[in-house]
């Protein structure tokens, strides 16, 4: 299968480990990985703080970029992107744009997934290979939990990792506070869920907290960092993409 | 014929500014910055909010069909919003005929005063009040006071809240916000002739409760109340409660008016089937509250002989008004979506400075009084107050799409707020994205942020407006090397050809 990805521009700039590790994971499953060299950004963050009108060329972008029909799914290796393209891109659309960005925008979100359903709904894998001899926790991340509806499918792909240790975190439904522009407009209630769930991912015990997006990690990892935990987040990618042969680094990461 | 232009419909009136409970004196991050460092409170939310939650989810599991009752709940408020005025007139047609008086008010001012006047003409200086969401919104018992008429809630939550001099900070829980000693402490100061060595356990400070209400009960000749639900097919009005303190109230005394915001009628009897299975287990974690009571018109020699409906707008037209936001107006007041609000679990009721807290007041009281009727209207601030987690939408029993709206109506603060830095800056990010080159410039100009990065790699202060976020949170200092640079680069592409199965095809295609 020929797979578009969207390295979403935090990924891309901030924490391009978990998108390298979305692109391995691809490949070493047999599937060939397409980058359109013109992509940016989703625009979910100016449709979230309030403003519609500032992406509709992010919105036309990406179904232009990924609209190809050679494409034949494209991958997101984020539930809150992923989430935006499948029901905000529409709404952007049909409000500020035209019947061609409608028609592209919906062509587009109908062969988008967020990674965990690209490899367990379409590609129908969920024993990818990888090996990770460490105690992890899962963070469901609110977009991917309740906006995607990935239920299951993280924890499934997870649990068949050759020597993971899987606990599971304390209210892992709970909202970690990150939500956007809302750390910084509600800094302080966003840093009382912070912490809370760091509090939960202590009593896990795990090296390692995990989720499907980086930006939701990019917080609790910013928390965990401050408190000189010895927790440390990684994106779900890469503890799919390593394995025995390329084995993560575990000691040498941790900062 | 001849035809004569009357001019386009005018927007219809929020509720005017400076009237009621639906504005708070500052913003919602400065209000929630004290309520965050009350431990106190903290706990009590923590607790209450925790143990309601899992006794909602284990009376909403145990329904089959409870997915399909949720869809039944939204599918009749929607259609009753789509064809409100009719029921609302067919509502007032049943209630006159069965010997009761409807009044309309088009804001909170009109309806304290229609109260008050009825109040008067009793010739009663005191009523005693069944719990309402609809007159603490209007502001009624502040009304009344200064009119010379003494309200006494009669809800225990709500008589504490009142003799504490106290504003509710929760829907169905007022009191959320006080433990037992405080209370002990309230009605010690408060209960006139109270045993003074009166101690906090609960059923003993009930009892004091109960023995001070019954006396207002058996004297009072007047009752106001709200109502969960207008029937408009018969006319009957429905209040569901806990206590029973709203059944003395409803057939005790002469008198009883009801303002009941015009969103709460149903068309038919039978839509009470759905409701009353929603709205209970979906309120306080129970099957089937204790009370339901039902009234229509006038029943003679059974209950109040005069009875008065106050239909209240308030802003609510103006909600109707709009196609994205009046799916607020569907609302049943359960509050499931405050207890699962991290948001609200933390900052508490009070910090949205409205009757209406939590994520569905997050939507409703700007819609119903407007986010720009002042310079730097608190209300303004309220559709930010989440992080978007959708909880709220998942525990909502009529499927408010709460996180939707919640965008929608930032969508509209910054449409109507003009030029701000925040928009110009999204401008700018927008105008940067959208060309592919300059954002890869922009990119490798990012990395000057290891410049400011310490020996570790992260970065622990940040300038404003990001200095909330370093408060709390280290960032980690830009990579060596963007993906795409990585992707294009022959290590990226020797790394892929690496991780490609040897014995597959279709390897190296992609560069």
């Amino acid at each position: 299968m020929r797979i578009g990805l969207f390295a979403t521009c935090l990924g891309d700039t901030l924490f391009p480990d978990a998108v390298k590790a979305t692109a391995v994971l691809l490949t070493r499953l047999g599937h060939q990985v397409a980058f359109p060299p013109g992509q940016t950004c989703c625009g979910q963050m100016h449709v979230n703080t309030g403003y519609q009108r500032e992406p509709v060329p992010l919105v036309r972008n990406f179904a232009e970029q990924f609209g190809d029909p050679s494409i034949d799914a494209v991958v997101l290796p984020s539930g809150s992107c992923a989430g935006s393209v499948r029901h905000q891109h529409g709404i952007v659309a049909e409000r500020y744009g035209d019947a061609g960005l409608v028609d592209g925008v919906a062509k587009v979100r109908a062969k988008t997934y967020e990674l965990s359903e690209l490899l367990v709904d379409v590609l129908e894998v969920t024993d990818v290979g990888a090996y990770f001899p460490h105690r992890v926790t899962y963070h469901p991340t609110c977009h991917s939990l309740r906006m995607l509806r990935v239920g299951e499918k993280p924890l499934r792909l997870l649990r068949a990792v050759e020597g993971i240790d899987l606990v599971e975190l304390p209210e892992a439904d709970a909202c970690c506070g990150f939500g956007g522009t809302f750390a910084l407009k509600n800094a302080e209630t966003s840093s009382a869920m912070l912490a809370d769930k760091m509090r939960h991912v202590a009593e896990t015990g795990a090296a390692v907290c995990t989720a499907g997006d980086s930006s939701c990690l990019m917080h609790i990892g910013g928390g965990l960092s401050r408190i000189a935990s010895d927790t440390r987040t990684l994106h779900l990618a890469q503890i799919l993409a390593a394995t025995r042969t390329s084995p993560y680094a575990l000691a040498e990461a941790a900062r | 014929m001849s035809s004569t232009f009357l001019g386009m419909p005018a927007a219809p009136p929020r509720s005017p500014y400076g009237t009621g409970n639906l504005r708070g004196e500052q913003k919602f991050p400065k209000a929630a910055h004290g309520e965050l460092r009350n431990e106190q409170l903290r706990s009590n939310l923590g607790k209450a909010t925790r143990t309601i939650r899992a006794k909602r989810l284990a009376v909403t599991g145990e329904l089959p069909d409870w997915e399909r009752l949720r869809d039944a709940g939204s599918a009749i408020k929607t259609d009753t919003m789509n064809r409100l005025p009719e029921l609302l007139e067919e509502l007032e047609r049943r209630v006159t005929e069965r010997g009761g008086t409807v009044h309309w008010a088009r804001d909170g001012a009109e309806a304290n005063e229609i109260v008050t006047r009825l109040v008067k003409a009793t010739g009663s200086e005191e009523v005693i009040k069944v719990k309402s969401m609809a007159t603490q919104e209007i502001g009624l018992n502040e009304h009344l006071e200064a009119e010379g008429i003494r309200p006494h809630e009669t809800d225990l939550a709500e008589l504490i809240v009142q003799l504490a001099h106290d504003r509710p900070s929760h829907i169905l829980v007022p009191a959320i916000h006080r433990n037992r000693e405080e209370i002990r402490r309230i009605f010690l100061k408060e209960i006139p002739g109270v045993d003074p060595h009166l101690d906090s356990v609960p059923a003993h400070l009930a009892a004091a409760a109960r023995a001070y209400l019954r006396e207002q009960f058996m004297t009072t000749k007047v009752a106001l109340s709200g109502a969960n639900f207008g029937i408009a097919e018969t006319g009957t009005l429905s209040v569901v409660e806990s206590e029973g303190n709203g059944r003395m109230c409803l057939t005790m005394p002469e008198t009883l008016i009801s303002v009941m915001g015009i969103e709460k009628v149903l068309p038919r009897f039978a839509d009470l089937e759905v409701f009353l299975q929603l709205l209970p287990r979906s309120s306080t974690g129970e099957r089937m509250n204790p009370y339901t009571s039902m009234w229509t018109g006038v029943t003679p020699g059974d209950g109040p002989q005069e009875f008065h409906l106050v239909l209240l707008d308030n802003g609510r037209t103006a909600a109707l008004a709009d196609k994205v936001g009046r799916e607020a107006l569907n609302c049943i007041r359960c509050s499931a979506c405050l207890n699962v609000c991290p948001v609200y679990e933390r900052t508490g009721g009070h910090s949205y400075g409205s009757t209406y807290p939590g994520p569905i007041g997050a939507v409703l009281t700007p819609q119903l009084a407007g986010m720009h009727a002042a310079k730097d209207d608190p209300n303004s601030s309220l559709p930010y107050a989440s992080s978007l987690c959708g909880a709220c939408f998942d525990a909502c029993p009529v499927k408010i799409d709460i996180p939707s709206l919640l965008v929608e109506l930032r969508h509209q603060n910054t449409e109507e707020s003009g030029t701000t830095a925040e928009k110009t800056a999204m401008k700018a990010a927008a105008s940067l994205m959208k060309r592919p080159k300059l954002y890869t410039k922009a990119q490798k100009a990012s990395r000057a942020g290891r410049l400011m990065a310490g020996k570790d790699g992260k970065l622990s202060h940040l300038p404003p407006p990001f200095n909330g976020w370093s408060a709390t949170r280290d960032v980690s200092e830009p990579p060596k090397q963007t993906f795409r640079e990585w992707f294009a680069s022959p290590e990226g592409q020797a790394e892929l050809r690496a991780a490609a199965p040897q014995d597959d095809e279709g390897k190296e295609e992609d560069r």
